[in-house]
């Protein structure tokens, strides 16, 4: 495994005081933290960093990590045969956050211990999951089966670790919304009695971007294109919904980014949402004598100063 | 078997009119009822009273867990969180709109 450098990943000094190394987690933790950051690897970045804090917070873990002197990172790294030997570790750092296969290996068993005592508050339950998934526009339109692949943290039976994938198929509520969760009762972590009932499962849904629409909440919008004379005089035209494909009315002197709402047409929650069609004018391509011709006509016939409102 | 033949698990949403409990709440986020008081007084968790029994909605669940996040791994205080959340909903309200205006 490789060794990892909690000093670098701290930005702090090796003789960095209890004071800066706390200074140096708060900022590091506000930038990556994935609930506020809009970085890229902030998921990543803020998992090392708590590790690297809970290391480097502890005098015991620090001492002993110091123990190991100075490497370079991502070097192979085995601990020592007579490693931690003399100290003492307790208590779980940054919640439910799984550790390095370096962090494992120096304060694995002992650090997990710690955890299964803190912030238990209901032995006879066990514990809810959480995850989230991206899912298709269409299984809140329409529900249906969707079948997710989860991967979750599970201590196995030396008390390690692992993380488990687990493959779920799941009715999706018609209706979802972004940002909501699906209760599935008894599917979280056994009671650690064995005896007590299992937690619950929540999934947070998000919606993976669809090609023709966009989601507001419980409305849909979608650009449709149209004509200029199919604006300008008023058309019958066919657009897509969700529902399937509707003939739809455009009113005579529509203009571009005009919006035409197709009520209850949105998601169907209760209430549901609305359908938006925005209106885009495509212009036809001028790139033969006939079409150049037409517009010359129109040009001829229109007296029309599109940047009148600019005052040239 | 795979997993695509056996019954498809039927969940439940948790939304704006599911109703918890104190009780509930604080299983959900595995902190104690009093710190769930704690975040109503600090104006961090919107309440219902009921005929003197306190209702949450699925959105208390979400900012509440989010609250004992940011606590635990920012090492907030309670008015700190509070600040915290109101900013992160307006700027989230800020970037959908962003999102639509595109």
């Amino acid at each position: 495994m490789e060794f990892k450098d909690y000093y670098k990943v701290m930005g702090v000094a090796r003789d960095a005081t209890e004071a800066q190394i706390k200074q140096a987690y708060r900022k590091l933790a506000r930038k990556y933290h994935p609930d506020v950051s809009k970085e890229k690897d902030a998921e990543a970045r803020f998992k090392e960093v708590g590790e690297a804090y809970e290391v480097l917070k502890s005098p015991e873990k620090r001492a002993a990590y110091d123990q190991l002197g100075q490497r370079r990172p991502g070097e192979e790294f085995r601990p020592p045969p007579d490693w931690g030997s003399g100290f003492e570790f307790s208590g779980a750092g940054p919640g439910n956050s799984t550790y390095s296969d370096f962090f494992d290996s120096l304060f694995g068993a002992q650090a997990r211990a710690g955890r299964g005592a803190r912030g238990d508050f209901h032995p006879d339950r066990g514990e809810d999951h959480h995850a989230k998934v991206l899912l298709d526009l269409e299984a809140s339109l329409h529900g249906g089966a969707r079948t997710f692949t989860l991967r979750m943290p599970e201590i196995d039976e030396e008390g390690r670790l692992v993380s488990k994938e687990r493959t779920l198929n799941v009715q999706v509520p018609k209706g979802i919304l972004a940002g909501q969760q699906i209760r599935l009762a008894g599917q979280g972590a056994r009671a650690s009695g064995g005896s007590g009932t299992p937690g619950d499962l929540y999934i947070e849904v998000d919606f993976a971007p669809h090609p023709l629409y966009r989601v507001e909440g419980l409305d849909l919008s979608m650009e449709l294109p149209v004509a200029p004379w199919e604006a300008a005089l008023g058309a019958t035209v066919k657009t897509p919904t969700p529902n399937g494909t509707v003939d739809l009315k455009i009113p005579q002197g529509s203009r571009a980014g005009s919006k035409l709402r197709l009520k209850g047409r949105g998601i169907p929650a209760a209430p549901p949402g609305d359908f938006y069609v925005v209106l885009q004018i495509a212009l036809p391509p001028a790139n033969d004598d006939k079409a150049k011709a037409a517009y010359a006509a129109l040009a001829a016939v229109l007296p029309f100063n599109p940047r009148a409102s600019l005052g040239v | 078997m795979s997993p695509s033949d056996e019954p498809a698990l039927t969940g439940t949403i948790v939304d704006q009119s599911s109703t918890l409990s104190i009780k509930d709440l604080s299983r959900m986020c595995n902190v104690e009822e009093r710190h769930i008081v704690e975040f109503v007084e600090e104006g961090v968790l919107n309440v219902v009273e009921v005929r003197s029994e306190w209702h949450f909605t699925g959105d208390a669940l979400r900012r509440a867990r989010l609250a004992v996040r940011l606590e635990r791994d920012l090492e907030l205080n309670l008015a700190g969180v509070a600040l915290a959340l109101d900013l992160i909903e307006e700027l989230q309200q800020l970037r959908r709109e962003l999102e639509a205006k595109r």
